[in-house]
């Protein structure tokens, strides 16, 4: 199993690199969600499959399409329609797809070798995890979710747009 | 039968440390500066899961749960910060934010 983690921290690497030197932003969450897949495969074979699963959903999955979204609502030009058919051109994606597909080989070597068991990998199990969450790390829970609701009435606040003020006499001291 | 060995783990988590930390260095558009900061995020919680894989204890997984609800909530917030910023000033660039005034 060793080859599989130097390859995935090989694809780690690469796609990190490759995502912090891209010039345009979309190329760049591409490459930072293959990223992202890398780690969740290295959490695997780290006996984590739980944080592995967790990994593909909340990071890759919601974080980064939040990123995709905002990147999105930012390039509203006139040349958005032409952009667009630049993201459709294969030497975009060709890389991302790559090393994607690198990892699912692995995946597929990985869960040939076990004859399709992973709880050979399972070090810590979800079990484990969530009873020692739920009994010694219940204080620490609450203060997530008073972090997520804070944050969540923050990203309201900030984010809305400041609706103009009229008022009647102050326009009326104006002329 | 699982037996990468830690410090190679460890390793590999530091040099995305490091690339995140050049990432934040090297670029001035926030959109990328947020980005690595998920990169340096990331690898924080990776050198977590290989102590918790070292010690056999579900501590260090638990610690990457609360690492990936505050990253949430801090790409959430700075999401929103950063759409305020570009209507209101036009522009991502760190370097041109230097005059806020409030």
């Amino acid at each position: 199993m060793d080859v599989l983690f130097y390859i995935s921290a090989g694809v780690a690497i690469g796609s990190s690199v490759m995502a912090i030197t891209r010039k345009n932003a979309v190329h760049a969450l591409l490459y930072l969600v293959v990223s992202l897949l890398s780690a969740a495969f290295i959490f695997y074979l780290f006996g984590a499959p739980f944080i592995a699963a967790l990994e593909v959903i909340i990071y890759a999955g919601a974080i980064m399409v939040l990123f995709i979204f905002v990147v999105m609502m930012l390039n509203l030009g006139k040349d958005s329609e032409r952009q667009e058919q630049d993201w459709m051109k294969p030497k975009i994606w060709i890389g991302p797809s790559f090393l994607v597909g690198i990892l699912f080989i692995e995946f597929i070597i990985m869960l040939s070798g076990t004859g399709g068991s992973y709880f050979q990998f399972v070090k810590v199990s979800p079990r484990e995890v969530g009873t020692s969450l739920f009994t010694s790390y219940v204080l620490g829970v609450e203060m997530t979710a008073m972090l997520l609701m804070s944050g969540i009435v923050g990203a309201y606040h900030i984010g809305r747009r400041k609706k103009k003020m009229r008022h009647r006499y102050l326009e009326g001291s104006d002329e | 039968m699982n037996n990468v060995p830690i410090m190679a783990g460890l390793i590999l988590t530091g040099i995305l440390f490091m690339i995140g930390v050049t990432g934040l260095l090297i670029r001035r558009n926030l959109v990328f500066i947020l980005m690595s900061i998920e990169i340096m995020l990331n690898a924080a919680g990776m050198a977590f899961i290989v102590a918790a894989s070292k010690w056999m204890q579900p501590d260090g997984q638990v610690m990457f749960i609360f690492i990936l609800a505050m990253a949430a909530a801090e790409v959430a917030v700075g999401l929103a910060l950063i759409l305020q910023i570009f209507h209101k000033f036009k522009t991502l660039d760190a370097d041109k934010l230097n005059n806020m005034k409030g």
